[in-house]
């Protein structure tokens, strides 16, 4: 710089919270989320022993106690008690986390460019459009006897379910995030010499981004919803395959024990997906 | 500041140009202005007159419904980085760094990295924002991201910058910093510029012409150019009393109601 005008405005400083302070706001967090669920815990342990009846019809005394349940659990994974279920996680963890990880990734490879497609092109909107409407509101569960007569019984079946189940959510997150591009952005693109196709993925996909995201986060917590189902269709290990095995043996505590299993599975999925996400990303600004 | 080498420049020819929107509107209508290579025109008129739409039609946003507009004796078919456009509102890209916006234009061209590097280093300098390459567009001000707007235009060595009301958004203070740092560039650049404002001092004092236009669908005319003043002031001193001579011309002219026909 030699002369004259220097920039006189500095950026908006960003004033940091103290580190004690967001630790106090952390820790009265965590300690406002442990009573309920420890008083469900009592609740479950009391009902069992007294072999409630709630609503619904609920007997209470066909429960597992908590305690079998955690007992369960650590059969399940470190083999405590040597029976059917020991050690058996560690097969059934990969088998479905795989599974769920192909159909998404198929999902999520389909619907993406759909999406934005038919988010910028009323043609390609048209055309699309009535067949998901149509196709949408069918649930897996409903699907399962048509797979299993034309897919047959194996991974494929189960994959199919968890691509169909996850494949909505990510293109309605795409189409909308793909229709809401400000128009500012696609002009600027444009009068600094971008191509049409060049707009949709310079502007329109990170523009669609927080879109698309979220649509990703629903379609993988679908994925494990649907895990379970998809896993009737007699694929010998998983985490589905094992809670329909305990079920026929009766026994409620690996039932439980799977559950859990699957929900922690979905919610750590989910955590991996953003942290890949920042990974991928940094700082930049991409999801809101 | 560093200063810029000269840059491409272009004439620009529009003649019987007229403009209607869906639902019958007619924007402006018999619009005829040449200006030549490397001037600064500034068009101003009351709200609605058409002066978007005017720069809209030359950045090739909208076509013209009827009549001849020409950027270097090529007839305007679409948006092309041979017209650069600021826009009030920045038009940055919020996912791009400082860089990588400015960067964006000769990236584009599929010039070799290390030119796109060189050519994006030299517009941050002349806007004066070196250190702040590496933000993001949501951590500059206003005035900083219009900075960041120009120097984005810029590395495209646009041969005409077409500017609506960028300054608008802007605190005083900041604005007259971008007006001064506006004129030097076009000194160095001698790049044609239509700069659209609402602000006549701002217009007299940047400006080589300017273009009042009145009319548009409140006054049941449709928009044209009422008179062009040529600035023929050798000082731009916004507090001398030949400067405040010519504001008070074209303020007369902006505040002219046409006869409705
Ligand atoms: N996309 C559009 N569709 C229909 N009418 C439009 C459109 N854009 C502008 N107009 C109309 O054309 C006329 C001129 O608009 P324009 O935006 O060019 O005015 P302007 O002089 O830039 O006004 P301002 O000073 O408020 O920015 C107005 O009557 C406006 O309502
Ligand atoms: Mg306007």
């Amino acid at each position: 710089m030699t002369t004259s005008t220097v920039p006189v405005e500095a950026a908006a400083p960003t004033v940091p919270v103290p580190p004690a302070r967001r630790r106090r706001g952390r820790l009265r967090t965590v300690l406002l989320g442990l009573p309920v669920p420890l008083l469900f815990l009592l609740l479950w342990h009391v009902g069992r022993e007294n072999a409630w009846e709630l609503p619904f019809g609920i007997r209470m005394g066909f429960l597992p106690y908590p305690a079998d349940v955690a007992r369960g659990l650590a059969n399940y994974a470190f083999g405590t008690r040597d029976d059917a279920f020991s050690n058996l996680l560690w097969e059934d963890l990969p088998a479905s986390a795989l599974r769920v990880l192909s159909g998404f990734a198929l999902a999520t490879l389909v619907a993406v460019p759909l999406g934005v497609l038919m988010g910028r092109f009323s043609t390609a909107h048209a055309l699309f459009d009535p067949m998901i409407n149509l196709f949408r509101p069918i649930p897996a569960t409903a699907w399962v006897p048509l797979v299993a007569l034309l897919i047959g019984y194996g991974d494929q079946a189960s994959i199919f379910l968890i691509t169909l189940s996850a494949f909505f959510p990510v293109v309605l997150g795409t189409i909308s995030g793909a229709r809401q591009v400000p128009e500012r952005l696609l002009e600027a693109a444009r009068m600094l010499g971008t191509s049409g196709v060049g707009t949709l993925l310079r502007v329109v996909l990170p523009a669609a981004a927080p879109a698309i995201v979220n649509g990703m986060r629903v379609g993988l917590g679908l994925s494990w919803v649907i895990l379970v189902l998809s896993e009737t269709t007699g694929v010998p290990t998983g985490l589905g395959s094992t809670i329909f095995l305990a079920r026929d043996v009766v026994q409620t505590d690996q039932i439980v024990v799977g559950m859990i299993c699957i929900a922690v599975a979905g919610f750590l999925s989910d955590r991996l997906l953003m942290l890949l996400f920042r990974v991928l990303f940094r700082d930049r600004p991409l999801i809101k | 500041m560093e200063h810029l080498a000269a840059g491409r420049t272009a004439d620009v020819r529009i003649a019987g140009l007229t403009k209607n929107y869906a639902g019958a509107v007619t924007a402006m209508a018999d619009v005829d202005l040449t200006i030549p290579s490397g001037e600064f025109v500034a068009v101003v008129g009351a709200s609605g007159c058409g002066k978007s739409t005017l720069l809209r039609i030359l950045a090739g946003f909208e076509q013209p419904s009827a009549g001849v507009v020409e950027v270097g004796g090529t007839p305007v078919t679409g948006p092309g980085p041979d017209r650069g456009v600021v826009f009030q509102d920045y038009g940055l890209f919020p996912w791009l760094s400082v860089r990588e916006n400015v960067g964006y234009g000769p990236a584009r061209k599929k010039l070799p990295k290390a030119e796109v590097a060189a050519i994006t280093d030299r517009f941050i300098a002349a806007v004066g924002l070196t250190r702040f390459a590496g933000k993001y567009p949501a951590q500059l001000s206003g005035g900083m991201q219009q900075r960041v707007a120009i120097a984005r235009v810029l590395a495209n060595d646009p041969s005409l910058l077409l500017m609506d009301e960028p300054f608008g958004a802007l605190d005083a203070l900041t604005r007259s910093d971008l007006q001064a740092e506006l004129k030097r560039i076009h000194v160095d650049t001698r790049t044609t510029v239509v700069f659209v404002t609402h602000s006549i001092e701002e217009a007299v004092f940047l400006a080589d012409r300017v273009v009042v236009m009145t009319g548009g669908a409140a006054h049941g005319v449709p928009g044209h150019i009422s008179r062009i003043v040529p600035v023929e002031l050798a000082d731009r001193d916004v507090t001398s009393p030949p400067f405040n001579e010519v504001k008070r011309e074209i303020a007369e002219l902006v505040h002219t109601v046409p006869e409705p026909v």
